[in-house]
């Protein structure tokens, strides 16, 4: 469980791009952050592991406060969170097993990890992971040569074999296409439901939003300004959140979709929505 | 201002009249520098001279062939020290000049305050110092000779690996570097797995590159008696023995091509 409290930051340009915000996020919730750019939704995210230091309050990941640790400290507390990047962040010329393993530096010493001698437990791990992301093929693959989605993929699995206790995904799918973003945001949100994995997303695209997040946070100005399920998102909120516009057909779209998510999610639980959603990515590489 | 209004319609310009002015004052004063320029070189050359070059160079073309083939025999060995002063002298700068760049780029320095100025200090005075200069004094210092060579491709090259390592560095996407700190990596792992793979083919080109200026660069230190063919043509050119000065300015052009052919396939295969 994630705990936040009156968590402000304010940049040395004096810009303030949080102001006291309180946020739990329990075991296991997918929770969606939305808000206009400058909003402060990414310095939100980067405050838990504190790539961004935070200028005031408390965040604390399973009782362990983040806030406040050393340096050393930091780095074992950082394990424990998995983040995803919007343009991948991949070591774009590494090989996709480089990559993935490179979740575990936290754990392994300098020299094994320079000489890639990862221990076989995170190579088994690994394989699992790529298998499960759709991209067992691709291990020796440098990861400059894959395809959008396929790096995308390659950041889940190297999240996700850190063993994370909570996810932190920034804009996951900004620069993907439509298809290739709902391909990853059902991934990520059943992997979240797997593993009980709680998540923060970062979402510029409401009606994603809307479709896989089981919790809205609106966020403008650095202020939490709505805080509830997508079904209460109505035009109202979204001029909250954003400004004047009209909201209803986007709304309509995404809660009609949205539906029919949740109705595959019965199916996920079966087994059969892995096997599917595989042959159907399968097919997307040979086009 | 460029944009003018006019009897309602709205004029634009690239310039204004300022500018204008400004950018043919610009060319005149570029004009009369170098006219002035002209003016007192050929009021210092000697013109007698100058109109009989082509002469000159014809005479002197004459005497150099045919080439003397049998002084191949003397420049095989000059000519590997060439090549083993240059492949020596670049190992020990890229050895020298890798850390150098990690400490003066702003994004890896310990300190920019400090430690970064002295890094920089160090690359200027490695770069503005050329390989003859160098091997100028480390004749007097250490004695004629390779080693003397060696060092003087190494104390020039620091700089030119280090300069240029460093504007790679600070050129890198920190998102990747962003990404595996966020995994937990010390910093040392950071630099492993952040930073050098983004810097390798920066890091090959740089030294397959000098390794090739250095190849050029150690056939003259030996002018000086650093070592290498240098040494042969300086004592055939003082002898005026033409024919030999034109096998080794063979070899030497042999020499650089190869290294030249060498370097791109290299090159090629790394990056």
């Amino acid at each position: 469980m994630l705990l936040i409290e009156g968590l402000t930051k304010q940049y040395k340009t004096g810009d303030r791009a949080l102001r006291g915000v309180d946020l739990t996020v329990p075991q296991g919730q997918v929770a969606a952050l939305i808000g206009p750019s400058g909003a402060g939704k990414s310095t939100l995210l980067r405050c838990v592991n504190r790539l961004v230091e935070p200028t005031a309050g408390k965040i604390a990941l399973d009782g362990v406060e983040i806030t406040g640790l050393g340096r050393r400290a930091l780095r074992r507390a950082r394990r424990q969170m998995g983040m995803i990047f919007q343009e991948y962040a991949l070591v774009e010329r590494l090989t996709v097993m480089e990559n993935v393993l490179s979740g575990r530096l936290g754990y392994v010493g300098f020299w094994r990890s320079f000489f890639r001698r990862f221990p076989a437990p995170a190579i088994d791990e690994a394989f699992r992971l790529l298998d499960r992301v759709g991209l067992a093929e691709f291990v020796d693959k440098r990861a400059d040569a894959l395809s959008g989605g396929q790096r995308q993929r390659v950041g889940i699995a190297r999240a996700l074999i850190q063993d994370p206790a909570i996810l932190l995904i920034d804009e996951p799918t900004a620069s993907l296409d439509p298809k290739t973003s709902r391909q990853i945001m059902r991934l990520i949100r059943e992997l979240c439901a797997e593993r009980r994995l709680p998540a923060i997303i970062n979402l510029h695209d409401v009606g994603l939003a809307i479709s896989f997040a089981e919790r809205i946070i609106g966020l403008r100005q650095g202020v939490i300004v709505f805080d509830g399920p997508p079904e209460r998102l109505t035009p109202a909120v979204l001029t909250e959140i954003y400004g004047e516009e009209d909201w209803s057909a986007l709304i309509r779209a995404a809660s009609e979709d949205g539906e029919a998510e949740g109705a595959g999610e019965t199916a996920a639980a079966a087994g059969q929505r892995q096997t599917g959603f595989q042959g159907s990515d399968a097919r997307a590489r040979l086009t | 201002m460029p944009v003018t209004i006019g009897d309602g319609r709205r004029e634009w310009q690239l310039r204004d009249r300022r500018g204008q002015i400004g950018l043919w004052l610009m060319w005149l004063v570029g004009t009369a520098i170098t006219v002035a320029a002209i003016e007192q070189i050929s009021g210092e050359t000697i013109w007698a001279f100058v109109w009989d070059a082509p002469e000159q160079a014809a005479d002197l073309l004459t005497r150099m062939v045919p080439p003397r083939w049998s002084y191949l025999d003397k420049i095989w060995s000059p000519l590997w020290d060439t090549i083993n002063i240059a492949t020596l002298g670049t190992l020990l700068a890229i050895v020298l000049g890798t850390p150098l760049g990690f400490l003066a780029a702003r994004n890896t320095t310990p300190s920019v305050a400090l430690v970064r100025p002295l890094a920089l200090l160090i690359i200027v005075s490695s770069r503005s110092i050329n390989s003859l200069i160098w091997a100028l004094l480390l004749v007097a210092i250490l004695g004629p000779g390779v080693l003397a060579g060696i060092f003087a491709i190494a104390l020039r090259s620091i700089g030119f690996v280090g300069k240029l390592l460093y504007e790679a560095i600070e050129e890198i996407d920190l998102s990747q570097v962003e990404a595996i700190d966020a995994t937990g990596a010390s910093p040392a792992q950071t630099l492993a797995y952040g930073i050098v793979p983004q810097i390798m083919p920066a890091f090959a080109g740089i030294s397959v590159y000098r390794w090739d200026i250095n190849i050029r660069e150690s056939t003259v230190v030996g002018l000086v008696g650093a070592g290498g063919i240098g040494l042969q043509l300086q004592s055939s050119i003082s002898t005026l023995a033409w024919p030999q000065v034109t096998v080794i300015f063979i070899a030497i052009f042999v020499t650089v091509v190869a290294s030249e052919w060498l370097s791109a396939r290299i090159r090629h295969a790394i990056i």
